[in-house]
């Protein structure tokens, strides 16, 4: 049975329309990222899943019963939130057991559940502390204890990560996919942050000006992505788009005067069609000949560097490389760059789509 | 940890303070070390001489049953008066923070009645509630309920109380509404979601963290009520009927100006003294707690 499906969801405050149509179905017990830049209406999704908000169209079904209507507390979802919201009045024991007591359970049975949850997570000797007395991780560790002492039918994860240091949101990290993969409970999870989106998700949802653009696992949407918008968004250094016309009957792509070859595919488009070459800054390999590129600041990370470079027309490129021995090229200094025809990738230029070899 | 500019030179800061010292000393300080000494002594019926007589006026006052019988009376009227606006306050406050359309238009008018002077609101009161004249008071009377709050003491006793606690309704409104914002939306949302709603949410989140506010509103309501409201329970009925809605504060005007007895009510000023240090000494406590976050 599906975990959870959305048909049809639509979301407007006053005449700004955030979501314009979203259909979902999760598989239950899996784990689906949404993923956006701010604004794109992720958050509002993940909200209206919550019962948080009423939608404008739409239905929401969570675990086959239609929940659109319901209350949130009637909808056997817990939530997680960016700033944590605890309680700060309460106890850690007592921000975890609050939604239990509403239930109804039994003082035993409470105890019995939080006791579990708090072992899960390592909270056992921070019970009685009050959340202004723990850290970001430990506050973190404590919302997540709230949700899973519900046992509840969907997770829902509005990006709990964002407000911990760069090391500590690794460890995070792992250990929320550890948790939801040993609880297997459905899981919607909100997050701009495109690594986290990478390696938490079964699948995800790049989302942008509030519709779905691509719903598919971290690797096809990496390896195959559906327009240049998830091509620019999904990877850092963002892949290089270069405008480009296709030639020699789909075999091959021209940018400015230099032709790049495609390989032993081909595309279905008329020479002169107007098109993007899309390249990652990994896949540009330097070579003895080939386009020129002024360089024009090369940023060094240790292992490796960030050449950027930009043609007199205006057209950039972004190069990602080993550091070499001899050490990287200099300023205004011309390196010249091959594409491996089967990275390179193409996007309708007038409609930004991606394009498949036929 | 906090960082502090620190300013060099003493002449102009002290200069800048001047004014408000110099203020203080007038309206304050003099006063003051002057009821002190005036409750020490007892005057001649003439006002022609004095004499030093230690406490003895402190023994007297309470010693006086009538002086306790006001201690009593003022401390029901506080409670009521803290109580009633507290009360009100946070109700409105509760209703205005929800989203409603004309929801600024709502929260202006309910700070409006912080701008009407004390007498003007206890005239206000007097209007409605007159037994003859009064819109409320008449409709009482004609359907049967005896009201004349000049003639029933418990009745006068309401009347004050009401007049001085819609005053007071407003300033908690404001602090209350403030409070009410002041908590995290995320955390009442993550309420709803385990299930907490209506009355239960807000015993079980909202107020207890709303608590500083009420602690802090508590105190500033004792003051209010104890000290700043002379001039509407003056404006209603001057303490009457009989002594039936004489305050501490009222009793400490109508014994020393009316009745001219110095010794009497500078120690009764004194007595008010040291109950406001004590109030203000609380407030700052409160004032001075770190909300709880």
């Amino acid at each position: 049975m599906a975990g959870l499906t959305l048909d049809g969801l639509r979301k407007s405050f006053g005449a700004n329309e955030i979501l314009k149509g979203v259909d979902l179905t999760l598989a239950d017990g899996e784990m689906l990222v949404i993923v956006g830049a701010s604004g794109c209406g992720k958050s509002t999704l993940l909200r209206l899943v919550a019962g948080l908000e009423t939608p404008t169209d739409g239905r929401i079904l969570i675990d086959g019963r239609d929940v659109t209507q319901l209350d949130p507390s009637a909808r056997d979802i817990a939530m997680v939130f960016q700033n944590y919201a605890l309680y700060p009045h309460m106890s850690v024991y007592e921000n975890m057991a609050y939604g239990l007591k509403i239930r109804g359970l039994r003082k035993a049975e409470i105890r019995a559940k939080v006791d579990a949850a708090s072992s899960l997570l390592g909270l056992e000797a921070l019970l009685d502390r009050k959340p202004r007395q723990l850290s970001g991780g430990q506050r973190q560790r404590v919302a997540m204890g709230r949700a899973i002492v519900r046992d509840p039918k969907l997770f829902l994860f509005d990006e709990p990560l964002s407000n911990l240091d760069a090391k500590l949101r690794v460890q995070m990290r792992g250990e929320i996919r550890r948790l939801q993969r040993r609880l297997k409970v459905t899981s919607l999870y909100v997050t701009h942050d495109q690594v986290e989106a990478m390696t938490l998700g079964d699948r995800l949802l790049v989302m942008h000006q509030g519709v779905p653009v691509q719903l598919a696992t971290p690797t096809e949407i990496f390896e195959r992505p559906a327009d240049t918008y998830v091509a620019g968004f999904i990877g850092s250094p963002a892949m290089n788009l270069l405008t480009g016309l296709m030639r020699r009957n789909g075999t091959a792509i021209t940018v400015e005067d230099t032709e790049f070859d495609l390989g032993p595919q081909r595309y279905a488009l008329p020479d002169g069609h107007p098109v993007f070459l899309g390249i990652r800054p990994e896949h540009v390999a330097l070579a003895a000949d080939g386009m020129a590129w002024p360089v024009e600041v090369v940023e060094l990370l240790g292992s490796e560097m960030l050449v950027h470079a930009t043609r007199p027309g205006g057209a950039t490129l972004t190069l990602r490389t080993p550091n070499p021995p001899s050490g990287g090229p200099g300023m205004g200094e011309a390196i010249r760059v091959a594409f491996p025809a089967d990275r390179i990738h193409v996007f309708d230029r007038a409609s930004g789509r991606r394009i498949e070899p036929a | 940890m906090e960082r502090r500019t620190l300013f060099p030179g003493k002449l102009l800061p002290a200069l800048l303070i001047l004014p408000q010292l110099v203020l203080t000393l007038v309206f304050f300080l003099w006063p003051a070390v002057q009821a002190i000494k005036s409750s020490l002594e007892r005057e001649d019926a003439f006002g022609t001489s004095t004499e030093f007589v230690g406490l003895e006026n402190f023994a007297d006052l309470f010693g006086d049953p009538l002086y306790v019988a006001a201690i009593g009376r003022t401390a029901l009227f506080c409670g009521c008066v803290t109580l009633l606006s507290m009360g009100v306050a946070l109700g409105l406050a509760v209703l205005a923070d929800t989203e409603i359309r004309g929801r600024a238009f709502y929260r202006t008018m309910l700070i409006w009645p912080y701008a009407v002077a004390p007498a003007m609101a206890a005239v206000l009161w007097v209007l409605m509630f007159h037994p003859q004249i009064g819109l409320v008071g008449a409709w009482l009377n004609r359907i049967g309920i005896d009201w004349d709050y000049k003639l029933d003491g418990t009745q006068a006793m309401a009347l004050v109380i009401l007049a001085a606690a819609w005053k007071q309704i407003s300033y908690n409104f404001i602090f209350f509404l403030a409070g009410l914002q002041a908590i995290p939306k995320t955390i009442i949302e993550a309420a709803r979601i385990d299930g907490a709603r209506g009355f239960r949410r807000f015993r079980t989140i909202v107020l207890p963290l709303l608590m500083p506010t009420v602690y802090f509103l508590l105190v500033v309501d004792l003051v209010y009520a104890a000290f700043e409201t002379f001039a509407t329970v003056y404006a209603v009925n001057a303490g009457g009927p009989g002594q039936s809605t004489q305050t501490l504060v009222l009793k400490v005007y109508l014994d020393g100006i009316v009745n001219a007895n110095v010794g009497s009510s500078s120690a009764q000023s004194v007595v008010l003294m040291v109950g406001v240090i004590v109030l203000c000494a609380l407030q700052f406590r409160f004032l001075g707690r770190k909300a709880v976050t």
